[in-house]
């Protein structure tokens, strides 16, 4: 599904404040899994999910997903292998791999403040070219979904600390990507809200989609639906992962 | 190309929203710039109408004054000067002009009292401009009299009022029987203010200037188009008080270019790599900047030209007449007529709403470039 | 292919399941209002070179009026600035006259910023007035 082979990542290479984020890991991700990287913080699991998620490159090593986690990205052609390698696709197409492979949910929730609920899930459907009413049609199922209906025309920064969350999740969908990949998911929330979050996670594995998920919250790695943990720490893997 | 519209329709949209969230900030730009364009529109408008309104007008001027100089400065001349002219070929005519000012110490005004040649007055009458008729609020049938040379009053009655229409020539105008004329200023018969020359053939003009001041070495010849191009240069927007106000507006306008194009907020840079985590793509991130800046400035061009428009040809450019009136007490009250050269406007476009824009655009592309994975980092 | 979560009606949070409101649902695109805003500026900058047009024809008799005007009295001038002689007739001023470069100029000669008139002489109008 998603291979990386021998990646390492490191940061301000060849001056004095140089530091190995990744060094050196080799890792096969299951589909339709919740897999989690457990480590403390500073341990290189955000920067491994990062160049997972085609967000950044690592500095050597290769990174492969499978071909039909790419839908129907312009850059492919019939005669490649089933297995494509990402890290040395240029910057357009790992755009495109973002925007449609994977959906993210990150630590800080990144939601554009001042811009409405609605607005905030249409953006990553924006650089599509889709048809608006079909685009705000496939949001506005997805608010229901979430019980966000009657805050769609709120401001984000209206929202309690779960319905933001919700709001993070349900941008994450709106391309309706195979992966999904959170960072830290439940940093921010309480007991309550971070098992709501597991049950949503729970049920999207339903639907098939495959989760990837970076935390040391003990709520999250010790969740009965986690299929697997992968221990990071100094950027390395630590045994193969229960 | 569809689906490149939908996209660029929902770029906008974000952008809009993204305008409107900052409501305070962009409303108050909105407003400077559009006080800019407002400012330079009216200066633009009122100074290219005005120059071509001129220069029609001036049609009818005299093909050539010719002034007597004493001691440099302009003298009244005598009438044997006539017969010299006349007698310079390629002249048709020459005639004496005489006219003179007078002020007004009962409002502080200047008058141009004039004899005209080619409009007949009756004796102890005269014909007023609609400016004084404003001023001393006098009509047809009253009595306007003067402190004559000699320290006596003279007084006249007022025949009638030269049309509105002309006012801009003509609002300060008396137009007085020579007879008079001469007896208020106690002007001798043997001079006259100067003497206005027409000739055969235009393109002699300048010819028949020289001959002029040859054989006249204490005259100068004043041709037309001299005083058409007076006029241009009174009215040229890139002279006199109109740089000063060109300069100071697009100082203003400087100065929130560049606190634009100094960079972007913070706030703003983390926006741009949340967007680029999701799947902008580099080019859609300048595309909403490239909006943004397009909105605001092609909206304040806009409104400002319009407003301007409405300003100058509709108020007669009332803000401005403080300044041109100075300390006259005597203003003509007119319309301007639209004289717009698309050209200007065009010029007024590209040098307002392109360093705008090209200005929002700069900044963003440093930050549009930057690896999506700082979202994550921070 | 894993299916969409959007196509299944059943709401994930039945606990607080709220529809979204008619209102939010209707809202103007934001693009469409400003697109049409637009297109008024442009329809007004329009209108505005054709009423400059059209102004222009309805007044070139009038402009004819006052040229005939001009011609009848040989006039030189406009009647603008009436405050000076080389102000009221800028075309018939002395060569050396204030304002025959740019009449609008705010001090003619740039000396008269930097050097005030003379004491002496300021007294002597002193006593004159």
């Amino acid at each position: 599904m998603i291979r990386l082979l021998n990646v390492r990542k490191g940061f301000n290479l060849g001056r004095t404040n140089e530091f190995i984020a990744v060094g050196g890991v080799d890792l096969s991700l299951e589909g339709n899994r919740i897999t989690v990287l457990k480590g403390p913080s500073g341990s290189g699991k955000t920067t491994l999910l990062s160049l997972i998620g085609c967000m950044s490159r690592p500095t050597s090593g290769r990174i492969s997903l499978l071909r039909n986690l790419l839908g129907n990205n312009g850059f492919l052609k019939d005669g490649d292998t089933p297995e494509v390698e990402v890290t040395s696709l240029p910057e357009r197409f790992l755009t495109e791999i973002r925007r449609q492979t994977f959906g993210f949910i990150f630590q800080q929730l990144n939601l554009i403040k001042g811009v409405t609920v609605l607005e905030n899930i249409l953006l990553p459907a924006y650089p599509l070219g889709k048809k608006h009413g079909v685009v705000k049609k496939r949001a506005e199922e997805l608010l229901d979904m979430f019980g966000l209906g009657d805050r769609a025309a709120a401001r984000v920064e209206w929202l309690s600390g779960g319905e933001a969350q919700r709001v993070a999740i349900a941008r994450a969908l709106m391309n309706d990507p195979p992966i999904i990949i959170a960072d830290e998911p439940t940093a921010h929330l309480d007991s309550k809200l971070s098992r709501e979050f597991m049950d949503i996670i729970a049920h999207l594995k339903g639907q098939g989609k495959t989760i990837i998920i970076a935390s040391h919250d003990p709520l999250v790695f010790e969740a009965p639906v986690v299929d697997r943990v992968i221990a990071v720490r100094d950027g390395m893997i630590d045994g193969a992962g229960a | 190309m569809t689906s490149w519209i939908e996209k660029q329709r929902s770029i906008l949209d974000y952008t809009l929203s993204s305008l409107i969230r900052r409501k305070g900030k962009n409303i108050s730009l909105f407003i400077v710039y559009t006080l800019v364009v407002f400012i330079l529109a009216s200066a633009m408008f009122f100074t290219e109408a005005m120059k071509r309104e001129a220069s029609l007008i001036l049609k009818g001027a005299p093909e050539m004054v010719v002034q007597r100089l004493l001691m440099g400065r302009y003298d009244p001349i005598p009438l044997d000067y006539l017969q010299k002219i006349r007698g310079i070929r390629g002249v048709i005519s020459a005639d004496a002009r005489l006219w003179g000012y007078y002020y007004d110490p009962a409002v502080g005004a200047n008058y141009t009292v004039m004899a005209p040649r080619n409009q007949s007055i009756a004796q102890g009458k005269i014909i007023i401009g609609k400016g004084i008729a404003r001023v001393r609020m006098i009509n047809k049938g009253d009595i306007l009299s003067f402190h004559a040379y000699d320290g006596q009053v003279r007084s006249f009655t007022i025949d009638g009022e030269l049309p509105a229409a002309s006012e801009l020539v003509s609002a300060d105008l008396i137009l007085i029987t020579e007879a008079g004329f001469r007896d208020l200023f106690g002007f001798p018969a043997s001079h006259a203010t100067d003497i206005v020359v027409s000739v055969r053939n235009p393109q002699e003009l300048l010819t028949i200037a020289r001959k002029i001041s040859e054989q006249l070495p204490d005259t100068r010849p004043i041709i037309r188009d001299e005083i058409v191009r007076t006029y241009d240069s009174v009215f040229d927007w890139r002279g006199g008080m109109v740089i000063v106000l060109i300069m100071m507006a697009l100082l203003a306008f400087v100065i929130f270019a560049w606190e634009k194009a100094s960079g972007l907020s913070a706030e703003e840079k983390r926006e741009i790599g949340i967007l680029k985590a999701i799947g902008w793509e580099t080019s859609d991130v300048i595309a909403v900047k490239t909006y943004e800046g397009s909105v605001v400035s092609f909206f304040s061009f806009a409104f400002g030209i319009l407003l301007a428009y409405g300003h100058v040809f509709f108020s007669s450019a009332f803000l401005f007449a403080p300044a041109l009136k100075g300390w006259s007490v005597l203003y003509p009250d007119f319309r301007i007529t639209p004289f717009i050269d698309p050209h200007q406007v065009g010029i007024l476009f590209f040098l307002t709403v392109v360093p705008y824009t090209v200005a929002t655009i700069v900044p963003s592309w440093r930050a549009a470039i930057v690896d999506p994975d700082s979202v994550m980092r921070s | 292919m894993p299916t969409s979560p959007g196509r299944s009606s059943k709401p994930l949070i039945s606990h607080r399941s709220r529809k979204m409101t008619g209102k939010a649902r209707l809202t103007v695109r934001k693009s469409s209002l400003c697109l049409v805003i637009f297109g008024t500026a442009l329809l007004m900058l329009g209108a505005m070179f054709f009423h400059a047009t059209y102004q222009r024809q309805a007044d070139t008799p009038l402009i004819g009026r006052v040229a005939g005007v001009v011609k009848t009295l040989a006039l030189t001038d406009l009647c603008l600035f009436t405050e000076a002689r080389y102000t009221r007739h800028p075309s018939q001023a002395d060569l050396f006259s204030a304002f025959q470069d740019h009449p609008m100029a705010l001090e003619h000669f740039p000396a008269g910023s930097i050097v005030g008139p003379p004491a002496t002489l300021r007294k002597l109008h002193d006593k004159l007035d």
